[in-house]
């Protein structure tokens, strides 16, 4: 079947997509957007976290045909105009990159997290990054790193 | 495989009608696992979430009810229906991941029918019927004639779940579940309590415990009594420990569980006993710190 | 030409010196944060086919027959292939014994073992032809624990064996015994006044990398392959696949993608000979990705063990001997038991002086899935078992655990059980107390003003507790890892160093086979560059096979025996560019020839610090280029019977504190805080010293209360491939890690510097056990400990088997 949606703000295109495939599959394999993450493909680590429709969901999960029409944006789409996003270079900054596998959808639930809630606790965090496994870092930067950019936010920085 | 797509929830019916062996998907956190695993090739996936009314919920005519879409999402619940339903949202708010939360609703429970599925002890516990509707027409199936077995329910094949209505809270409701892990874990057992002081009763629901999720019904006739025999209801006693206890062992013992690799049968009695008893006292303080005065003057809390 | 994921020469600057010592940032950072960077999974080619293997479905069986004839004959499909059509004698490989088929022949001895693969245009039609491949199986008894392995009748895993080991073990399903015997335990056992015994049983642990198995092999017009892939060592791999593939391994080109974590489970080779298989015989690119379920099967796991201990001390707490066995269960091959059994028996009573012991470790053959490196090594297991026995001594001598500990720690100068004398700083007590001093952290924190807070209590999200049940506990473990490859191996790496001005810059180029995966080598790398060399821009270039080799990414050794061979090439491209120097400004200035010169800040300057010439005058247009191997100081093997020998090359502590609190009704744990002291020599680079201390105490954490594959005894099978039942601690499940990082300099290593990697993963468990036990009063003696063990509910509950 035929496939459209945007993609960061691009609309895409796909053809020849077998029904079973999923966005997180479409993203990486047709439309060469492998920034989503494949570590699970069951919803139970959100390395495939995008934004549809606005709302953080793992990719995985999504049938391609269910995306048809929508908006998706991937960590590829955090960045503006070539900047880093403020997230991203907080996980930069932080040292809560290692092997980077869980990054993109740590990234795209934070940078949503920072949106709803500018102001987190470090339970609200933790809350928030429930549902992203890491498996380098014991998450400690990674909080460093959301705390970073939450301060950064609110200088206006 | 065809995806089916329909624009409208007459076309899904139409579809389903044609088609009755197709899957229906909306959050997709059952079905793309099991095609992701390779656990499962459906000839149709049929998909609701083009359905906005699937989406939205409101009162059901005579005001006692939420009438919830199949495809709310979890976090919708656990955010917007938290005075409503307490117990659902409280069991939301334990489902997998935000990212889960976010996409997955009540249907996909209802319709997979897991006994691990998150939302059943909390509808069970608050009184629900599933609106079942297929080109035939609608019925509802009440939530306790709504499991049939193992991942089986009472639904024809033709037929979608609409909604699900639940009797909306007129006490203090209660969810716990039990996991191995602190968060985005399926449940080795889960607890429902609903008190009703307007029926003066009290429900339960137990999850993971028995091949279908069920009620404590033993567990509720004992307390039921206890509670209406001592007057606790007008009184606002504490709950005496020995009631507590007696209830947390009518649960436990309403579970028949299995031994699995997540957890053991005798320790889902257990738990489930434990959290019987917890949820009792949680719902009984909130009970008396708020809801007593409301009730004597015959009002919702 | 149509292909995707490339890897590239990353090159970064630095504002600030960037040297050793700075916490400079990751020079993949803004690809890894941007989604460009591109791992093995993300690698795609025009025309590029899709790999499929079909896995047992039961562990041990004949096989016999497999019909391929339905599935090649499915639209789609390119080639698939049995272990009848592998091109060459050699079919079989191994880390270090060559006893795991490429694909099953006429037998499988595991769940999961691979007997065909598929190459097909897309992944579902690989999928569906892999399922139409009939294999009939004859089921044959399994060998799933130690008394199953050696009974009488026995089915034997490898028949005629012909490895180095076999003739020194007492039953061919055992892989390796080593002991280790000094003093007379017999004797040290009459001046104990206390005894203790215990038995304990650590479980299979997954290293559950986040990046699952994959990568794309390209067939080349020169008949070779070119294969990107994510492994810990490209020359092991190359060793391995060579041979298989009837090629030369300079036709096999391998080059590292992106690599999504290993932590061991990438030593042993997973799809890599397949996906070069597929790709020669359609002479089509093909890329094999596994899914979580198929990697649960596609790697070997941490070896599950029983441990057997005796400890005895005298009622002033000195310990008299210990007597221990240690029983790993390898699974159906080798991979690298040999040397897991080497380090359980070496590190086996942990950092204590003990003069009196008997130590025996063996390694199994059994149908259970194949066990090899997993971070920890053999330690961990150990560790989790004589922590146990300490804390079991100290409370039956009424003295305080941690001083217990420091009465018989082990210091710089102390003989091993395997009569190594320890020559560099070995701060055992110093690491106990400054782990014991740290201020506890607050009581009850989950009240908040606005009443509970149950993402702080036990259970979390779940609701499970109000407060009700909930008792704190407090734990105490220390660790001893070795650092690097031992018994005589030839650990050495390889490092090509490259200066030259590019840009009218001067600029250091380092290439090396050194597999990144996480751990910040590449980082490193440059900080070393930029010291040695006094440049700023360090270019990185991606790790392949046309550069010598550079040993395993394991062992905690990569800083020291990499970072070590970059240092030494620097050393000599340094050298010549001084030469250089001295050839053309020699004359000028007799600082050249009189004073110690060193390059800094792109200049040579000397020792008292004037600046003699720009590094860009000097070089010109001359480019400076070395390629050096650089070994550590050799070990020595295990003497067989005895276990004497200089086994080790540098060993590594840890110490934790654990605080948890256990709902003691419910069993549910949350750990409160873990708190961690490691030497590290010298930190090369703070920030991800740091990060690998947190993460190494992390996976300890997961396996203390949650993480198990769990196989059926009956049938041997695995109960729990996917990450919905195979739990890893997410980040409410994490406490805040408080790390204190000590600098004792061992002047054996490079910079001084300490492997550090492994050294958390060891203690952090028996720390959490310890803190369980002292909330809960119970025994737990074996990890993951689980809810029904706290409960006593179950089966396998009341102190927990």
């Amino acid at each position: 079947m035929r496939v459209r949606f945007t993609v960061n703000g691009r609309p895409q295109e796909a053809d020849d997509v077998w029904e079973g495939e999923s966005l997180l599959y479409v993203l990486r394999e047709r439309l060469g957007l492998p920034g989503s993450k494949n570590a699970c493909e069951q919803g139970e680590c959100g390395s495939c976290t995008v934004r549809l429709d606005g709302v953080p969901v793992c990719s995985c999960l999504v049938a391609a045909g269910q995306a048809e029409g929508r908006e998706v944006v991937t960590v590829e789409g955090l960045g503006e105009g070539g900047e880093l996003a403020p997230v991203q270079q907080a996980f930069i900054d932080a040292g809560a990159v290692q092997c980077g596998f869980c990054t993109p959808g740590l990234l795209v639930a934070a940078d949503d997290m920072l949106q709803r809630n500018p102001n987190p606790t470090d339970e609200d965090i933790r809350e928030a990054l429930s549902g992203n496994l890491c498996r380098c870092t014991g998450y400690e930067k990674i909080m460093d790193a959301v705390r970073l950019a939450a301060a950064r936010q609110s200088e206006g920085v | 495989m065809d995806f089916l797509r329909p624009a409208t929830w007459e076309e899904a019916l139409a579809a389903k009608a044609e088609h009755p062996s197709a899957v229906p998907i909306a959050g997709g956190t059952d079905v793309m696992v099991e095609i992701n695993f390779d656990h499962r090739r459906p000839e149709y996936l049929l998909d609701l979430t083009r359905i906005g009314d699937l989406q939205t919920w409101d009162t059901v005519p005579g005001g006692d009810a939420v009438r919830l879409g199949a495809s709310v999402p979890y976090t919708r619940i656990m955010e917007n229906l938290r005075g409503e339903l307490p117990g659902l949202a409280l069991a939301a708010h334990t489902v997998a991941s935000p990212q889960i939360r976010n996409r997955g609703g009540v249907g996909g429970n209802l319709g997979t029918a897991s006994p691990a599925g998150d939302a059943h002890p909390a509808l069970l516990a608050a009184g629900a019927e599933v609106e079942a509707e297929s080109v035939r027409g609608t019925r509802l199936i009440p939530i306790d004639d709504f499991y049939t077995g193992v991942k089986r329910n009472a639904l024809a094949p033709d037929e979608l779940i609409r909604a699900v209505r639940v009797q909306k809270a007129d006490g203090p409701q209660q969810f716990s579940k039990v996991g191995t892990r602190n968060a985005m874990v399926i449940a080795v057992c889960a607890f429902g309590l609903a008190l009703h002081p307007e029926t003066r009763t009290v429900r339960t629901g137990i999850g993971s415990a028995a091949p279908t999720p069920i009620r404590a019904r033993t567990a509720e006739e004992f307390l039921n009594a206890a509670l209406e025999g001592g007057g606790f209801w007008d009184n606002g006693k504490i709950i005496t420990p020995s009631v507590a206890k007696r209830f947390a062992e009518l649960s436990a013992a309403a579970c028949n569980p299995i031994d699995d690799v997540r957890g053991t049968a005798d320790y889902r009695r257990h738990a489930v006993g434990v959290m019987a008893r917890r949820t009792l006292m949680w719902t009984w303080e909130a009970y008396r710190a708020t809801g007593r005065d409301a009730h004597r003057k015959g009002e919702v809390a | 030409m149509g292909t995707t994921g490339l890897p590239a020469g990353i090159t970064q600057g630095s504002r600030t010196k960037g040297g050793i010592g700075e916490s400079t940032l990751r020079p993949d950072g803004t690809l890894k944060v941007t989604g460009e960077f591109a791992y093995s999974s993300d690698m795609w080619h025009e025309d590029m086919l899709w790999g499929q293997i079909l896995r047992s479905p039961v562990a041990h069986a004949e096989i016999v027959s497999i019909d391929t004839a339905e599935a090649l004959a499915t639209p789609g499909v390119h080639a698939v292939l049995t272990y009848d059509d592998l091109p060459t004698e050699v079919r079989h490989y191994g880390l270090e014994i060559q006893d795991t088929p490429v694909l099953a022949h006429g037998r499988v001895r595991h769940h999961g073992e691979p007997v065909a693969v598929v190459a097909a245009d897309h992944p579902e039609t690989a999928r569906r032809a892999a399922a139409k491949i009939r294999v009939e199986y004859r089921e044959l008894p399994v060998v799933t624990d130690e008394a199953s392995a050696v009974a009488p009748d026995a089915p034997v895993l490898h028949e005629n064996r012909g490895d180095s080991h076999a003739p020194h073990v007492p039953h061919p399903n055992i892989v390796h015994r080593q002991p280790i015997v000094r003093g007379n335990v017999t004797e040290a056992r009459r001046r104990a006044d206390v005894i203790v015994e215990g038995e304990y049983t650590f479980g299979m642990q997954d290293q559950a990398f986040l990046g699952p198995e994959s990568g794309l092999a390209v067939p080349a017009e020169d008949g070779g392959v070119d294969l990107y892939i994510a492994t810990q060592w490209l020359h092991a791999d190359l060793r391995q696949i060579a041979p298989v593939l009837g090629l030369p391994e300079d036709k096999v080109r391998m080059t590292l993608a992106g690599v999504g974590g290993a932590f061991g489970g990438r030593e042993d080779l997973s799809m890599q000979i397949h996906a070069c298989l597929l790709a020669l015989r359609t002479g089509r690119p093909v890329k094999i990705v596994y899914n979580r379920f198929e990697s649960f099967f596609g790697h070997v796991h941490r070896h599950p063990a029983k441990l057997y201990y005796e400890h005895g001390a005298t009622s002033d707490g000195r310990l008299t001997h210990v007597k221990c066995r240690i029983v790993l269960d390898g699974g159906a091959y080798a991979s690298s038991s040999p040397a897991v059994v080497g380090n359980a028996a070496s590190l086996g009573i942990g950092p204590y002086v003990v003069d009196d012991v008997d130590i025996e470790a063996i390694a199994l053959y059994t149908n259970n899935p194949p066990c090899g490196a997993m971070r920890g090594f053999g330690a961990v297991q150990a560790c989790f078992a004589y922590e146990a026995q300490m804390d079991k001594l100290a409370a039956r001598l009424g003295l305080d655990p941690v001083e217990f500990r420091q009465r018989n720690a082990m210091a710089q100068g102390a003989v091993m059980p395997t009569g190594q004398v320890v020559d560099s700083p070995a701060p055992v007590a110093e690491l106990l107390r400054r782990v014991k001093a740290r201020p506890m952290p607050p009581e009850r924190q989950w009240e908040t003003t606005e009443g509970v807070d149950v993402r702080q209590l036990p259970g979390g999200l779940s609701n499970t507790t109000h407060g009700e049940g909930v008792v704190r506990g407090v734990g105490y473990a220390v660790g001893i890892k070795n650092v690097g490859f031992s018994e005589g191996f030839d650990d050495y790496s390889t490092a090509r160093v490259r200066m030259e001005v590019v840009g009218g810059e001067p600029v250091a180029t380092v290439h090396t086979a050194m597999a990144e995966v996480g751990q910040g080598g590449v980082t490193v790398h440059a900080q070393i560059a930029r010291t040695e060399l006094g440049v700023t821009q360090v270019t990185i270039q991606p790790a392949d096979t046309r550069v010598g080799s550079a040993g395993s990414t394991s062992a905690s050794r990569q800083t020291y025996v990499t970072g070590g061979a970059v240092k030494h090439a620097c050393e000599l491209v340094r050298e010549r560019v001084l030469e250089i120097g001295r050839r053309r400004f020699g004359p000028y200035h007799p600082a050249w020839a009189t004073a110690e010169l060193l390059l800094e800040s792109g200049k040579v300057v000397t020792d008292g610090g004037e600046v003699l010439a720009d590094l860009v005058d000097v070089l010109e247009d001359e480019a400076v280029e070395v390629e050096r191997e650089w070994r550590h100081r050799p070990t020595e093997p295990f003497d067989l019977r005895t276990g004497q020998g200089f086994g080790h090359v540098q060993y590594s502590f840890a110490a934790h504190r654990a605080v948890v609190e256990v709902d003691t009704e419910l069993g549910l744990v949350k750990v409160i805080e873990l708190a961690c002291a490691q030497d590290v020599g010298k930190a090369l680079n703070p920030l991800s010293v740091v990060g690998q201390i947190q993460g190494g105490s992390t996976q300890g954490l997961g396996v203390a209360v949650m993480e198990e594959i769990v196989v059926d005894p009956v049938t041997a099978k695995v109960k729990n491939p996917s990450f919905t039942d195979y739990l890893i601690p997410t980040i409410l499940d994490t406490p805040t890690i408080p790390v204190d990082v000590l600098e004792l300099a061992d002047t054996h290593a490079p910079y001084g510097l300490r492997g550090v990697g492994e050294a958390p993963t060891l203690s952090s468990t028996p720390a959490v056990l310890a803190a369980i036990r002292a909330a809960t009063g119970l025994e737990l003696n074996r990890t993951p400990v689980r809810p029904e063990h706290l409960t006593g509910a179950g089966p396998a509950g009341s102190s927990g088997g």
